[in-house]
């Protein structure tokens, strides 16, 4: 009966590496089965890059990093986690994994795979600041309560507001959306786009203001918040 | 006994990781606390020659890891501090040598006989500090006023959190008052502004520092240099004294805006 209670694992090969796919059950076994597994064909996978799919599993940071840790005692390395948790996700980009397949460095800007469906009306709500390395992206709206760091980047296909500093790279509307707007207590992004526009911002001194960026006739345009409600 | 275990990391390289590593655990050895420094940097090993041991080192990290001689025989003792111990890295090995669960078994086995346990940590974010930082209780993570350091500052920071060690606290090194003055040097309060972290030490610019690591004499054991002092108060703070910033010029403005943020140091 414990045969059939096992959970399943799947290796197979993809162009980055090797994506192993793990089943359902408790973490812990299928944590152990799969370190097990792992041991078993450890000749064979020694040196490759690994791309987990962990599926429904919520992992902390610290079950991951042992995930990792453990992986790179063999020899092998965690590169990525594919999960249908948003939580799992959020975790993996901070500790600088991959979370989708091919590599986001190869990716093109208009080609950005966002793999929940595309909605308007939803928002990624982020309450801490994105420290330099940090890149988040949704389909939908992306709310920071805390800053955005050199370094730092943003990808939404909505809107993206920032309760409190904007320095890193931030870009709205990212599937074409010309209507996407990007809204900031201090907006000083190292770059800011909107669709299919790029606009470099000139650096400015004096007390910081409120201001939203939009796009006025294909060009992006910065304006305080206070001058737009007269 | 339980020692804290503190690790000393910057993600860029050269900006005073061996240096303070050295000159803290001086500092703290000094008041009379056990300490053992780790250097985590294997393969380009440098502690050991600011501390002035390079040429008593037998063993070292990867031999204790691989069983090839006991922990006690890999410590050496200082010359001049009697309580102040180093765990040299291997020069002929690299970082793959040593795993970060080896880093923690290691640090459980110094900390029943140890007050402190400080880790020189590699540049770098790869396997080198995540070596550096699995056993640790406290991370240091230090910057210099420069646009790029504090850039990886951040880097290491975000990482630091990833990992629940957080929150880092910050030591901001060789700070030149004349040119922060003139504004062309980030002031302390700048880098604050944007790493949002403790602050536990700021470090003036000092050529004794250069000097006293050419000789293997940290620059702590000077009474007469500023850098030596800053060093000896960081350690104070570690120690959960609160101890007020030292003024690096006349101009009392910026650091006595500063002087306001001194917390504790020692206990998290």
């Amino acid at each position: 009966m414990a045969i059939e209670m096992q959970p399943k694992m799947q290796i197979k090969g993809v162009r980055d590496g090797l994506l192993v796919t793990l089943g359902e059950g408790s973490w812990e076994d299928v944590f152990q089965l799969f370190l097990e597994q792992i041991d078993q064909q450890l000749e064979f996978l020694r040196g490759a890059r690994l791309m987990l799919d962990v599926g429904n599993h919520v992992l902390k940071a610290v079950e991951m990093s042992r995930l990792r840790d453990e992986l790179s005692e063999r020899g092998l390395q965690l590169w990525g986690v594919l999960s249908n948790s948003p939580t799992t996700e959020s975790t993996a980009q901070t500790l600088g994994l991959a979370t989708r397949l091919s590599k986001p460095t190869t990716q093109r800007r208009e080609e950005i795979p966002i793999d929940m469906p595309p909605s308007r009306d939803t928002a990624l709500m982020i309450h801490r600041t994105l420290r330099s390395g940090s890149s988040v992206k949704y389909a939908g709206h992306v709310v920071v309560i805390g800053d955005v760091n050199p370094g730092a980047e943003i990808i939404a296909s909505g809107n993206v507001v920032v309760w409190g500093r904007l320095s890193g790279v931030v870009h709205a509307g990212a599937e074409g959306d010309e209507s996407a707007v990007v809204c900031a207590l201090n907006l000083a992004p190292t770059q800011l786009r909107i669709a299919g526009s790029i606009a470099i911002p000139p650096k400015r001194r004096g007390r910081p203001q409120p201001e939203m960026a939009r796009l006025v006739d294909g060009q992006v345009v910065a304006e305080a918040w206070d001058d737009r409600r007269r | 006994m339980t020692a804290k275990v503190v690790t000393v990391t910057s993600g860029k390289g050269g900006v005073g990781k061996t240096t303070a590593t050295a000159n803290l655990a001086t500092a703290l050895a000094a008041n009379g606390a056990k300490v053992v420094c780790v250097d985590a940097d294997i393969g380009l090993r440098n502690l050991d020659v600011v501390l002035g041991l390079e040429n008593r080192i037998v063993y070292d990290l990867v031999d204790v890891v691989e069983g090839r001689c006991r922990l006690r025989q890999a410590m050496i003792r200082d010359k001049r501090l009697p309580e102040l111990y180093l765990i040299p890295a291997a020069q002929t090995r690299d970082k793959n040598a040593v795993s970060p669960s080896d880093m923690v078994r290691l640090c459980d086995e110094l900390r029943g006989e140890h007050d402190w346990i400080l880790i020189d940590s590699p540049a770098g974010i790869e396997r080198g500090f995540r070596n550096a930082i699995a056993p640790a209780d406290i991370v240091l993570v230090v910057t210099n006023p420069e646009v790029s350091a504090v850039r990886d500052a951040d880097r290491i920071i975000g990482l630091i959190e990833a990992e629940e060690k957080g929150p880092a606290r910050l030591i901001i090194n060789r700070i030149k008052p004349s040119m922060v003055k003139r504004g062309e040097m980030l002031s302390a309060d700048d880098v604050l502004e944007l790493l949002a972290v403790d602050l536990v030490g700021m470090i003036p610019e000092d050529e004794n520092v250069v000097v006293s690591t050419n000789r293997g004499m940290p620059v702590a054991l000077d009474e007469r240099s500023k850098a030596g002092q800053a060093f000896r108060n960081i350690a104070r703070r570690l120690n959960g004294e609160q101890v007020p910033f030292m003024s690096m010029n006349d101009d009392g403005g910026f650091l006595g805006r500063l002087a306001r943020l001194v917390r504790p140091g020692g206990n998290r």
